[in-house]
């Protein structure tokens, strides 16, 4: 009987493995192999076992400025997507009183997604340019004389352009995690006379850390996988883990660069791990 | 079987069956053609026989934007009766994909360097030099290293270095002219600096003046490692700060070298952006975010075809610095290619030399292999205006019709073969390749 109960049980999850194991762990299996290899600098991969190609990354400045670039791109990202995506669910949940506007004003916030992320990025590059919208705007109403350069091309476009592509990931979590929050909680708060500030504090926030937490998710693995944005919005000024992984393959070095997609791939797998301590998202999805 | 097929490609053909007469006309050209192939002993086996199959032949070309053109791929398609289908890439894609997927590509298209790894990857066939109608016309540029006497330089990889191989199935390139190419050239051209006349203020001829600080802050270059830093080190021999032995093979001292100074540039502000495609570099100098930067030809004429002065740099060679930076796309016959579908890329290869693809090329910037063919689909204003370096007689079009310059325009940089004695390096892999990406990934992050 308990030996039928198992068949059963991998009957279960077989529909997820055959998607897994053959898009996913083989892939995966095979980036791994090849990361202790070496090149023949002709694109060919001589099967001789090496640590080099991991020596080679630990030992490099270079693998740590990567590092700290793109980190410091996730995290303002990250800073940025959750204040204004925390705020926007905490409006449209405690602030509109209709379920249905509120409904409806969520999925206002999704209309600018309908465009590819590709279209979005680059249509801030006439607005924020030397001779764009913001910059003639400025000269001409006389504040500075001297187009702004820091406006495009700059550390800042390219917080720019992620916050506004990330956002949405943000608030969509938090949005779904505040519309659980029974709304009797905060009426009782209210009536033992706690303070605006003090039910923030003691109610939603904590209440919300799920939804949070599954943001930080989203926003953080893509900024950290990702290279596009970083090196059209900073017009090439920056540089980023990926971009340089990939322009390893562009020389055909594949064993360095799979040794950087795994040495990638733990770090965010471990910065996800730390997200997930905070919260138990089982239970969140499941509630 | 194949006949089944046949008969149901004609049903679906059907609807336009009004194309038939010309078709069946030019089938009947291309039957002549082979005739007289078969009769200089290129093709075994029966022409016509052949022509009637050959309508379900799809050659795929596959290779970047510049190169591969959709246009080039229709013409072909209608003039040799089967079907080419243009598929485009980025570079790093590209040669990604011919060396990992060779057998989804028929005809690869590489530059010199890439049909050199190519070759020694073994993925493919080397195409027989005597199968070749225009070989003979084929500029000595490629065939020979050498073109009116002057011998082209070899920094860098040469498309003569990477052309010859001794036997069709080596993986060694030949130095010396043999029977068997590693690839047959198509398109090619000497690159240089664009800049803003009226912003920069001078004639531009030194690579230098990329680098000089009064452009602090509105200058950009070309951010794909392999050729921006000869770029760069064409701007830093031209200041006179290095002497290198081969800009197309530079020693880790020397990498190191180019890569510290665009480093201590960056930091002082230097470079506005950097650009990896070719909108892009329009985009810098269009929207007035640069007026300096490392460039391509058609990139240049893009900028002017919106009402925005450019000049192209004519860097000629002086004192043994500055030159252009030469590059040079060819076709490559992928190893699995073989029986019908090898006769039908021969076709194809000669196809492309016989003209209709060198005019088109022309019209945009870049030269044909064989101008000796361009020529004849050329008119004499645009022969005068893109090969001679004349005046032009009247008003020049791009290849798609739009006005680019009015009647008098000179081409910068003057006549073809002043252009192209004057290129100084070719685009390249070095041997420390893997080092100067890290090299240049520092740059990119400092």
């Amino acid at each position: 009987m308990a030996a039928r109960e198992g068949d059963f049980g991998w009957i279960y999850i077989s529909p997820l493995m055959l998607v897994l194991v053959p898009f996913f762990v083989a892939p995966l299996l095979v980036v791994i192999a090849a990361s202790f290899l070496q090149s023949d600098g002709f694109g060919g991969i001589i099967v001789n076992p090496t640590l080099q190609n991991y020596v080679d990354i630990f030992s490099s400045g270079l693998t740590f400025n990567l590092y700290l670039e793109t980190v410091k791109f996730t995290i303002l990202t990250w800073l940025f997507a959750l204040i204004i995506g925390f705020w926007v669910a905490y409006f449209l949940v405690f602030h509109v009183r209709s379920p249905l506007l509120a409904i409806g004003l969520f999925l206002l916030c999704t209309v600018p997604f309908w465009t590819s992320n590709i279209i979005r990025m680059i249509s801030w590059i006439p607005l924020l340019g030397k001779e764009g919208l913001i910059n003639m705007s400025l000269i001409r109403l006389g504040i500075v004389h001297e187009p702004l350069e820091f406006l495009l091309f700059s550390s800042f476009s390219v917080v720019v352009a992620y916050v506004h592509q990330l956002t949405i990931f943000m608030i969509v979590p938090i949005f779904n995690a505040m519309a659980r929050i029974d709304k009797r909680v905060v009426e009782a708060a209210l009536d033992a006379g706690a303070s605006r500030f003090e039910i923030m504090s003691l109610i939603v926030l904590p209440l919300s850390k799920n939804g949070i937490a599954l943001g930080s998710i989203f926003v953080v693995s893509i900024v950290m996988g990702d290279f596009f944005v970083i090196k059209v919005m900073s017009g090439g000024g920056s540089a980023s883990v990926v971009g340089a992984l990939y322009e390893d393959v562009g020389v055909l070095q594949y064993p360095s660069a799979a040794a950087s997609a795994v040495v990638l791939t733990i770090v965010v797998t471990m910065l996800i791990t730390a997200i997930l301590r905070t919260v138990d998202v089982r239970k969140e999805l499941t509630r | 079987m194949t006949k089944d097929r046949d008969a149901m490609s004609k049903s679906k053909r059907s609807p336009i069956a009004k194309k038939g007469p010309s078709r069946r006309a030019l089938l009947k050209a291309g039957g002549a053609l082979l005739g007289g192939a078969a009769g200089a002993g290129a093709f075994t086996g029966f022409p016509t026989i052949w022509a009637q199959e050959i309508k379900d032949i799809e050659l795929r070309h596959a290779g970047v934007s510049y190169s591969v053109v959709k246009a080039i791929g229709d013409q072909a398609s209608k003039d040799l009766g089967f079907k080419v289908t243009m598929q485009n890439l980025d570079t790093t894609a590209a040669i990604n994909r011919f060396i990992t997927q060779p057998d989804s590509v028929d005809i690869a298209d590489v530059e010199g360097w890439q049909s050199k790894l190519a070759t020694k990857r073994g993925i493919l066939q080397g195409i027989e030099v005597k199968k070749i109608k225009e070989f003979d016309n084929i500029l000595p540029i490629f065939t020979k290293g050498e073109l009116e006497g002057h011998k082209i330089p070899r920094q860098g990889i040469s498309p003569y270095e990477a052309m010859y191989i001794a036997k069709p199935t080596d993986t060694e390139l030949h130095e010396g002219v043999t029977d068997w190419m590693t690839f047959l050239p198509q398109v090619y051209n000497a690159d240089s600096i664009g800049y803003r006349p009226d912003l920069v203020g001078h004639e531009v001829t030194e690579w230098k003046e990329l680098i000089d600080p009064k452009f602090k802050g509105k200058a950009a270059i070309l951010d794909v490692p392999a050729i921006g830093i000869m770029d760069a080190a064409l701007c830093f021999e031209s200041a006179g700060l290095i002497t290198y032995g081969n800009k197309g093979n530079m020693t880790k001292k020397e990498i190191d070298f180019t890569s510290d100074k665009l480093i201590e540039l960056k930091k002082s502000g230097h470079f506005r952006a950097t650009w990896t495609t070719f909108d892009q570099s329009v985009q810098l100098m269009a929207a007035g975010e640069v007026i300096i930067q490392s460039m391509w030809s058609p990139a240049v004429a893009a900028v002017r075809v919106k009402g925005i002065p450019c000049i192209y740099a004519p860097v000629n060679v002086k004192n043994g610095k500055e030159g252009y930076r030469g590059w040079c796309n060819g076709m490559a016959l992928m190893k699995h290619l073989s029986g019908k579908k090898l006769d039908a890329a021969y076709e194809y290869l000669n196809w492309y030399l016989s003209g209709w693809q060198g005019a088109f090329v022309s019209r945009y910037g870049y030269y044909s292999p064989t101008p000796s063919t361009a020529k004849k689909f050329m008119t004499d204003t645009e022969w005068a205006y893109w090969y001679e370096g004349k005046p032009a007689p009247g008003p020049i079009s791009d290849p798609y019709g739009v006005p680019m310059e009015k009647a008098g325009a000179m081409r910068d940089g003057g006549s073809f073969v002043k252009r192209v004695t004057n290129i100084s390096c070719w685009n390249t892999l070095m041997d420390e390749a893997a080092y100067m990406n890290k090299r240049w990934n520092d740059f990119k992050v400092a």
